[in-house]
């Protein structure tokens, strides 16, 4: 039986290696998401170009202009007129956020310690108006909080009128968090999306090609005949598997070595159980494969149902984008069935804080439940024969 | 050797699937070194009834074995015993020709060396295209490797559905004349066919529609329970001399054949004559008219026209 096992796995890895393109995509996947994901989009935002509309005009409002400008976030595009401006700036979309320095600026942060600017941020991408207005508090509060330590010199420097009056004693100091950000200290979204994205493609490739691979002989009527053979339908579905856990492991391999070197995100913890554990998860998916497989009798369907409930859950529920932990009840519900959300947790235990299985054991315990389950339906499931 | 006796048996074959009556009590017998043809159009239950026999598919109710062995219960031993040929063309068109030979044969616990006597026959006609990806091939020789490789391990049975739908007609002829010379080896071959010109090679022939079988016999006897007269008509219009066939009182049945139209009386009075006179006032023109020999396709529109009980 070990001679027609080889034979079998021998013809699968053929049907892979004779089909170009869909080898090249499955390989060429984890590095164009990667390089996509680390390069190209960057949630990080870059000189966008704002505009200022200045109703004081003095010194004050223009230092902190200067700095807006000066800041990598900010290029001040426009300097408007007239408050009318700032609807037509937005109407015609050309800045999306307005710095507005109230009239009497210097003098009301003088004196009242109160100054008023407003940002005006055009929210139709509300991620983006947000990181914006935040990128401007932060220098706007910035520029106070200097102006407050070099105490009454800087505002002494700054007041035109020279009134000695206005040099007060410096304000109260306020309460200065002090920040420290544990295994991403430089908050870059690499660490994020690394995880994300081995979950994703070894979910792709496993679950995704077994099952299409499988529907594809039915729906030629190779099925038939392999049916009609003597062998044993496990040892066909073990044959069609291997080919796909080699691709597996090339991709991540692919991923880990891109991360490390490309991305410069580390492995801190142990890579053995890192491999360990994607052996897992790999498992997972080639029974998740497998269970689709014997649930769809076309090409089309298969993949529907691959891309509908696998890619799309990891993409939206695992974590991989959005926080779970701030979806409705019935969404995190719904996350907990999907395997990839739990191996990107272990990943991010072992991977980027560096834990011990130990730590990661609960969502460990929880992959293999899901393999048990995953692989009993579908031999349950499948057919020795047509129907 | 293997006896002459049935070697595949079906008793009262029932199968629907969904809502859909796919075969309805059918019964027939098959003897070893028999070419047994089963003849209807699409949709008629042919391939129902050899998956059945493939024990790929359970019968709702009745008995099918083949050489004793039950389809339901003793899947697994018959499937190394019967060589199977689904209708549509299962090789993997992503490998070569070898690889398709080899693959099956390691499939079946087999290999090429060990029973290319087999096959020689067949399979020498496209060895020198070995390296080819199936897919490349044209149909005949598809049919040819499908079959090389239904026949790798041995069967003593083959089952072959539809296997010259969609090939040309010189690969056609070639192919039952393969199929002759298989069964001169002992199998038992049953054969789906549309084709009812392919009757003729057949040793017996069940002629199926809608899920029964409408007549078992030789392929002679078949025609030769075709008592009533039959008529070749031709004309220039041959369209409209059917419809104004059909017309005519005297006409029982009139249907296209081939490029002529085939046509039964009620009795005998009406002579070719007559009803060349009848087209001719009907503005015919080229008409000719001559008793014709029926076929098995003839006695198919006579069985599907009438109740069975009036021809036998």
């Amino acid at each position: 039986m070990s001679r027609v096992f080889i034979f079998f796995v021998r013809k699968e890895f053929l049907h892979i290696f004779r089909d170009v393109r869909t080898m090249v995509i499955l390989l060429g996947i984890p590095v164009v998401q990667l390089i996509l994901f680390g390069f190209a989009i960057s949630t990080e935002v870059k000189n966008a170009r704002i505009a200022v509309l200045d109703l004081s005009r003095d010194a004050a409002s223009r230092a902190v202009t200067e700095r807006l400008d000066a800041s990598a976030y900010f290029d001040v595009g426009w300097h408007l007129e007239h408050p009318g401006d700032v609807e037509k700036v937005f109407r015609e979309g050309k800045a999306p956020l307005v710095v507005v320095f109230s009239e009497r600026f210097q003098q009301q942060m003088l004196h009242s310690g109160s100054a008023g600017i407003q940002l005006i941020a055009d929210a139709s991408d509300p991620n983006y108006a947000t990181t914006l207005t935040r990128y401007a508090e932060a220098i706007i509060a910035d520029f106070e909080r200097e102006l407050q330590a070099s105490d009454g010199v800087a505002a002494d420097g700054l007041s035109a009128d020279g009134q000695p009056g206005s040099t007060q004693a410096a304000a109260p100091q306020g309460i200065v968090p002090q920040l420290t950000i544990l295994y991403n200290p430089r908050l870059q979204s690499a660490y994020q999306f690394v995880p994300g994205v081995l979950g994703m493609i070894l979910m792709l490739i496993c679950a995704m090609m077994t099952a299409i691979s499988i529907v594809r002989e039915k729906e030629t009527g190779t099925m038939e005949v392999l049916l009609v053979s003597p062998v044993r339908p496990i040892l066909i579905i073990l044959a069609k598997a291997v080919p796909y856990f080699v691709l597996s492991c090339v991709n991540l391999a692919t991923v880990l070595l891109l991360s490390v070197f490309v991305l410069g995100v580390p492995v801190a913890g142990s890579l053995v159980w890192l491999v360990l554990v994607s052996f897992l998860f790999v498992f997972v998916s080639l029974s998740l494969g497998l269970l689709v497989s014997t649930l769809t009798r076309s090409q089309v369907v298969a993949m529907l149902i691959s891309g509908m409930s696998f890619m799309l859950p990891v993409v939206l529920l695992s974590g991989m984008m959005f926080p779970v932990e701030h979806m409705p009840r019935v969404l995190q519900m719904l996350s907990h069935m999907i395997p990839a959300k739990w191996f990107i947790i272990v990943v991010k235990d072992l991977m980027i804080k560096g834990a011990g299985i130990s730590a990661a054991l609960p969502e460990v315990l929880v992959l293999c439940g899901m393999a048990v389950v995953f692989v009993t339906l579908s031999l349950l499931n499948f057919k020795h024969r047509l129907e | 050797m293997k006896q002459p006796a049935e070697t595949v048996t079906v008793r009262h074959l029932r199968k629907s699937h969904g809502n859909t009556l796919a075969l309805r009590d059918v019964s027939f017998q098959a003897r070893a070194g028999e070419i047994c043809g089963l003849i209807g159009p699409d949709g008629a239950g042919k391939t129902t009834l050899l998956r059945i026999l493939a024990t790929l598919l359970v019968p709702d109710s009745g008995q099918a074995s083949i050489e004793g062995l039950d389809v339901v219960k003793d899947y697994r031993a018959i499937r190394s015993r019967v060589g199977y040929m689904p209708g549509r063309f299962s090789l993997y068109q992503d490998l070569t020709v070898e690889e398709n030979l080899h693959f099956f044969a390691t499939l079946f616990g087999t290999s090429v060396q060990e029973n290319y006597e087999l096959i020689k026959d067949i399979y020498s006609q496209i060895e020198p295209f070995r390296k080819r990806r199936a897919g490349a091939l044209s149909g005949g020789m598809k049919q040819k490797l499908a079959l090389s490789c239904a026949l790798i391990h041995q069967p003593s049975v083959l089952l072959l559905d539809e296997p010259t739908t969609g090939v040309d007609a010189v690969s056609r002829k070639e192919f039952w004349g393969m199929l002759g010379r298989l069964k001169l080896q002992g199998l038992t071959i049953l054969v789906s066919t549309p084709y009812m010109d392919e009757a003729g090679q057949c040793d017996q022939i069940s002629l199926i529609s809608e899920g029964e079988i409408l007549r078992i016999g030789t392929p002679v006897e078949i025609v030769r329970s075709f008592r009533k007269p039959l008529w070749n008509a031709r004309g220039d219009d041959m369209h409209r001399l059917l419809l104004n066939l059909r017309e005519h009182p005297a006409v029982e049945a009139c249907y296209a054949f081939g490029g002529n139209h085939h046509l039964t009386l009620r009795d005998d009075s009406l002579t070719p004559a007559e009803l060349s006179a009848y087209l001719s006032d009907r503005g015919h023109a080229g008409i000719r008219i001559a008793e014709a020999v029926p076929g098995v396709e003839d006695c198919y529109m006579e069985l599907l026209r009438t109740p069975q009980q009036t021809l036998l």
